[in-house]
């Protein structure tokens, strides 16, 4: 890891120097990606807030309860803990890329880079399977005085309040709200993954055809580190609005 | 050789000889607070199961839950993204105008339990009650937020 040791008194602020003590390139990234983070607090603040004026919420242990492969068993959060595993793991594979550039070892950045890549991959792949699911998985409702059956998309919402019916417990329509922000707001986190791979490839390549060793500088694996790292920042606030609370 | 041999911007460069324990163990960190987490996700389902819900203990697990995501961030932020090891000047430029968030939160949720006791009450003409169950379904299909 690194420290940087810094005299008490230097001007930073008198020019000729970043004030920052960074290329400008690394701190246009944080820039960026504080702009990003303002997008998509804005998007779950908006979902907090609609959320805060409903007097009904979509249970999530109720909604996302299934697994691949595994049936109808009530599995609620085991899936999208795995995603989460996923994710944290190729952010680790990330760093330790960032360190062998560090110690310009080529080798070392081009093993960990392929395995951040196929993380981000598996990640997309766990993501297709869930919107697959939610979107052709029916359940059955109370619409009209009549069952329907129901998929979860951005107009229909099957997990509504429970009523009786015939005997049995019935959901009716819930907010369709809960749709809207739960494709928007994982797609535009799934599409933030999805660049994040395609730069990841990029800089792989680059690395592979020793442009970084001419360079004399790993640094953008750096600032491909930190974007991939920030996509895995913000599934962690993704994985709490919609998964947990 | 140092990593950023080609950048005259900078004045001090950091030393990057130490290991990767320290990466190691902020996995470890995060994947035990990631447990913890799901620990009490089923926590809150078990609780929502059972007869009679306690309301204030599952309001309770969702704010520690919410620490321990701010746990989260500060950690990929400080040692994934090596924002800790940058100088006080770059934390401040990303960390003050985060602030925003503060008031960001607070304004908008107030503002969405505000429209949700408006609605419940008639905009106050009349006790508060939540009648969105007993509605018919048909209205409540065209009832879109």
């Amino acid at each position: 890891m690194s420290t940087t040791a810094t005299p008490t008194n230097t001007k930073w602020w008198n020019g000729g120097r970043s004030p920052f003590n960074a290329s400008y390139g690394k701190v246009m990234m944080w820039y960026f990606l504080m702009s990003d983070a303002f997008t998509f607090g804005a998007f779950l603040i908006s979902y907090g807030t609609i959320r805060f004026s409903q007097n009904h919420w979509v249970d999530p242990n109720h909604v996302f309860n299934s697994f691949p492969f595994a049936g109808h068993a009530n599995l609620p959060l085991a899936f999208v803990s795995l995603m989460t595993f996923i994710l944290i793991f190729s952010s680790v594979t990330m760093v330790l890329a960032v360190h062998e550039g560090h110690n310009m070892n080529r080798k070392g950045v081009e093993k960990y880079m392929i395995l951040t890549i196929i993380g981000g991959i598996a990640f997309l792949s766990c993501q297709a399977w869930e919107w697959t699911h939610m979107l052709t998985g029916q359940h059955e409702v109370l619409v009209n005085g009549q069952i329907e059956l129901w998929n979860t998309t951005v107009s229909h919402n099957p997990f509504g309040p429970e009523v009786m019916f015939n005997g049995k417990e019935v959901a009716t329509p819930g907010p369709i709200a809960f749709g809207s922000y739960f494709f928007e707001i994982t797609g535009f986190h799934g599409f933030h993954v999805f660049s994040g791979v395609i730069i990841n490839i990029v800089m792989y390549i680059k690395t592979k055809m020793g442009h970084f060793d001419q360079r004399g500088h790993y640094e953008m694996i750096e600032k491909a580190g930190l974007y991939w790292h920030f996509v895995d920042l913000v599934w962690v606030f993704v994985f709490l609005c919609f998964y947990l609370i | 050789m140092s990593a950023h041999s080609a950048s005259p911007e900078i004045t001090f460069h950091a030393d990057h000889s130490g290991g990767t324990k320290k990466i190691w163990r902020t996995f470890w960190l995060l994947s035990v607070i990631t447990v913890i987490e799901l620990a009490i996700g089923l926590a809150i389902y078990n609780i929502h199961k059972g007869e009679a819900p306690n309301h204030t203990l599952v309001l309770m697990f969702k704010g520690v839950v919410c620490i321990l995501t701010l746990a989260k961030a500060y950690y990929i932020v400080s040692i994934f993204m090596h924002l800790g090891d940058e100088i006080r000047n770059m934390i401040m430029t990303i960390v003050v105008p985060l602030c925003l968030f503060i008031w960001f939160i607070i304004a908008f949720l107030w503002d969405g339990n505000s429209w949700k006791n408006l609605r419940n009450t008639d905009a106050g003409s009349r006790e508060y009650k939540t009648e969105q169950v007993a509605k018919p379904a048909a209205i409540e299909k065209g009832a879109k937020d």
